[in-house]
């Protein structure tokens, strides 16, 4: 509902926001442009009268007094019989520059509250206002519920660039944003005279002293009226004895007596008015020049909202799939149920809707909001994908579903089975699945299977609940769903260096070139987004459909792509990798691995890798400018073979980059696994954990364990184990 | 200089006692090109003491600009039933207004007196602009406005 308030007005307003905005803020520069030029503000306490007095002695046949909320006092006199104006210096009553707006600024603020038309264009605009603040209201809630609470409101983003780009710049406009439509809205009923009229000026008197030619100073009225509080004074016509002065302050308006000064009428400004008046000073900037400056640059972030917002939804749409053979829901035998916010866990149903429809099932693919148990005649089984929106919540799609499980007298007879996609770096993984999955059990709803998650868009975690789904139903069930791997791009080879051939285990560090990426692919998130070491490079062989994961020895920040592969026995894809030659391209992708890197701050770091697994920590020191403590375990067969990095390690250590780096050789004089070198140094690592080092480890699984083990041994004296680390975040592995 | 149609006011404006005949009027002003938004002016008639007679036309739309108009508000206390059907849009700067209606002939050649008000947003009130003895010589002849009328006439 709120997504659904933020996504029309957004998408039918986004042209005319943009031209209200973008004027809007040229428009904020010319108040403060006034204040750099303006004259001296008035002296404090300074009065009307001798105001008047100053003016009136440098031109006499000034009719009128102006003085703007932003203190700019102009006069309106003769020249001969030629009308003209001037900005005052209240200091001396002379004129310091002509009093007429630019042209251009004329023309800006037509266009903004009116698109140069007229009552049409205004009402346009207002309506352009009511849409910014729906906007910008809608927008609150959905960053929120994004970002998991009103207390993360700040939090950090993720995701694609356009969104977070979105949501970066509303986070710090929307104030700005909602102030601005807000008074523009009050405003516009203003000129519509939509709000309570105040009494306006009071009705001419029909008496006056018939007397002439009484001094500003003298009237009392004008003595008593600070400049700061005069809106306008005009004075009588010449030779009119039937005229007074016309005062206008910020509280009222009335007549004086050009004879005797008295006050022949006055009335107030009603509440409403001020707060007219008020507001218009605020929104135009004239009023507090910083504001405006704010209300301005708040401005600007609506035409980047507006294109980022477009190409959000448009990812979004292209996002979601089309079904072949979508199933009535009373006919299928398999009723599946997706909840998905951005449209990836569309990607997951529809590979799943294929994979069952292949296998002879006839399946019915909805929203989860459309759950409807009654319909469901000849189902056998109700699968649910939920992903999770922020912080536990229910995506866009999945609205009311909990509450209408709740409400049902029982449960339906068939069985159900749960999968949630989620992020486990986000605090409530997979948040909505397990409330679906709590709340189908406490209604006693039979399960087809456990509960199970996918996280992070893992091929291998969904294609693994395939199989113990299609062990249910008594078929082979292969998801084969790769939900980024079609947007590949082409890695040129730059160089490659050679190690292990002696050993017959042929390994190489292959560099690519960093291919350009243009401003609208960054928008999109398409091409090579941003890359730190330790990401994923998914690598698509030629002849096969499925990508295999490298990690990464370089960030973007080196300028190349940098990954280490060794060649797999009869492996297609690492064969093709070391067949390559510089000039020869790769299609690729690549797939983020946000935890497996050095945490934040400043303690030490200990970095365990085997063979080929030492690239993405060979990255993570090369990236280490800082000079964090970071201290390298390197297992591998033989140093003259394949001790990847060799000389890179040397001069790293050279420049502080590592803290220290320890060997180990399989094959050598004195043969010893990694694990050795680390029993041998288990006093320093020890003290290393103790002093709050973190472990990242990268290798082979058996490796890892081995690893796991020995570190358990190590840190027994201390009362710590590996799982304790892991589960504070400081030991991580990278393991294939 | 694109004249600006205005609606033809088909009754007397001006309702007088003894009013037996009335003649159309055509009522010209050109507008200078001062560079603001459009003029709201108000064209009406005093009488020979200079006291109001009545009001011909009101063109802009707003009231609550209309004191701005400041003799035609001060003579009439800004009563609307005084532009009741005699209202149109706003001149813009460098146009022309354009006006025909019925004038009753007593006002002719009888000390009666033609005004416009002028203002513009952010720009000087201009009250009387234009005052002209409405006479049968008079007729035809260009009058200059002080601050946004470059000339004003009448024609029978």
């Amino acid at each position: 509902m709120i997504r659904t308030l933020h996504r029309w007005p957004g998408l039918i307003a986004a042209l005319l926001l943009t031209v209200i905005a973008l004027s809007g803020a040229l428009l904020s520069a010319y108040p403060a442009l006034d204040a750099v030029q303006a004259p001296p503000a008035a002296e404090a306490g300074l009065s009307t009268a001798e105001l008047a007095t100053r003016i009136l002695g440098r031109y006499p046949s000034t009719e009128q007094i102006r003085r703007a909320p932003s203190g700019r006092i102009t006069a309106y006199y003769y020249e001969g019989d030629t009308p003209a104006a001037a900005t005052i210096d209240p200091a001396t009553g002379a004129g310091v520059r002509a009093a007429d707006t630019p042209a251009v600024q004329r023309w800006l603020t037509r266009l903004h509250r009116a698109l140069l038309l007229g009552d049409g264009g205004r009402i346009a605009v207002a309506g352009g206002a009511g849409a910014m603040l729906i906007l910008s209201l809608s927008g609150l809630v959905l960053v929120a519920r994004r970002v998991g609470g009103w207390r993360r409101f700040f939090a950090p983003l993720r995701g694609r660039l356009a969104g977070r780009l979105h949501v970066e710049i509303a986070r710090l406009a929307v104030a700005g944003l909602l102030f601005s439509s807000v008074t523009a809205l009050w405003m516009a009923a203003s000129t519509f005279a939509l709000l309570p009229e105040g009494p306006g000026a009071p009705r001419f008197p029909d008496v006056v002293s018939g007397q002439t030619g009484l001094a500003p100073a003298a009237i009392a009225t004008l003595r008593d009226t600070p400049v700061a509080d005069l809106v306008s004074l005009t004075f009588p016509l010449p030779g009119d004895a039937s005229d007074a002065f016309t005062l206008k302050t910020r509280l009222g308006e009335g007549y004086l007596d050009q004879g005797n000064g008295t006050l022949l009428a006055w009335s107030d400004l009603s509440l409403t008015d001020r707060l007219t008046e008020t507001i218009y000073a605020l929104h135009t900037g004239q009023g507090l020049v910083v504001l405006g400056l704010l209300l301005g640059l708040s401005a600007l972030g609506v035409p980047v909202m507006a294109g980022t917002g477009l190409v959000v939804w448009l990812a979004a749409r292209r996002g979601r799939p089309r079904l072949r053979h979508n199933a009535g829901a009373a006919q299928a035998d398999t009723v599946l149920l997706v909840a998905s916010e951005g449209g990836s866990t569309w990607g997951f149903a529809a590979t799943l809707h294929a994979a069952l429809t292949a296998a002879g099932g006839v399946v019915h693919s909805a929203p989860l909001a459309s759950f409807a148990p009654a319909r469901y005649a000849k189902a056998k089984r109700i699968l649910i994908l939920a992903a999770t929106y922020g912080d536990g919540a229910a995506p866009a799609s999945a609205k009311g579903f909990l509450g209408r499980l709740a409400a049902l007298d029982r449960a339906p007879q068939v069985p159900l089975a749960v999968l949630g996609f989620g992020d486990r770096s986000f605090p409530a993984f997979c948040g909505f699945a397990t409330a679906i999955a709590r709340l189908a059990a406490e209604k006693g709803w039979s399960a087809l299977m456990p509960m199970d998650t996918v996280d992070r868009q893992s091929p291998q975690d969904f294609a693994r609940w395939g199989r113990a789904l299609g062990a249910t139903m008594g078929v082979p069930l292969e998801l084969n769903h790769q939900p980024t791997a079609p947007r590949a791009v082409a890695l040129t080879l730059i160089s490659r260096r050679d190690y292990g051939a002696e050993m017959q285990a042929p390994t190489a560090i292959l560099r690519f070139a960093l291919p350009a990426r243009s401003l609208w692919q960054r928008l999109r998130g398409a091409g090579l987004p941003h890359f730190a070491a330790g990401d994923l490079l998914g690598v698509l062989p030629e002849g096969s459909a499925l990508p295999r994961f490298y990690s990464l020895a370089s960030g973007c920040r080196d300028g190349f792509v940098e990954i280490c592969v060794r060649k797999q026995a009869g492996g297609l894809c690492s064969g093709q990798l070391l067949d390559l030659q510089p000039g020869q391209t790769i299609a690729a992708f690549l797939r983020r691995n946000p935890e497996f890197r050095p945490g934040p701050g400043h303690a030490p770091v200990i970095l365990i890798g085997a063979g080929t697994g030492v690239g993405p920590l060979a990255g993570f020191v090369r990236a280490n400018r800082a000079g964090r403590a970071m201290h390298l375990y390197f297992g591998t067969r033989h140093p003259d073979s394949d001790f990847l990095y060799a000389e890179e390690f040397a001069q790293w250590q050279a420049e502080g980059r590592l803290a220290s780096l320890t060997t180990a050789f399989s094959r050598g004089a004195r043969p010893r696994h990694v694990q050795d070198a680390l029993r041998a140094d288990a006093l320093r690592l020890m003290a290393l954990v103790a002093s709050g080092a973190q472990i990242l480890v990268c290798g082979g699984r058996e490796m890892a364990a081995g690893v796991s083990a020995t570190l358990a041994e190590i840190l027994a004296p201390a009362g710590l184990t590996p799982a304790d680390l892991k589960a504070g975040g400081r030991y991580v592995e990278d393991v294939y | 200089m694109n004249p600006i149609p205005a609606a033809l006011a088909l009754t007397t404006a001006l309702t007088l006692p003894g009013l037996a005949l009335a003649r159309p009027v055509t009522l010209t002003a050109n507008l200078k090109d001062y560079g603001g938004e459009g003029a709201y002016l108000a064209v009406y008639v005093t009488d020979a003491q200079g006291a109001y007679a009545g009001s011909l036309w009101m063109a802009g739309g707003k009231s609550k600009y209309y004191e701005h108009l400041s003799d035609w508000y001060r003579a009439t206390g800004g009563d609307m039933a005084q532009i009741a059907g005699i209202t149109g849009a706003s001149v813009g700067s460098g146009r022309q207004l354009t006006i025909t209606l019925d004038l009753a002939d007593t006002l002719m050649d009888a000390g009666y007196v033609l005004h416009i008000d002028a203002a513009v947003e952010d720009m000087r009130d201009s009250p009387s602009e234009i005052t002209v003895p409405l006479t049968t010589a008079g007729a035809g002849q260009a009058v200059p406005g002080r601050r946004y009328i470059a000339d004003f006439s009448y024609s029978m």
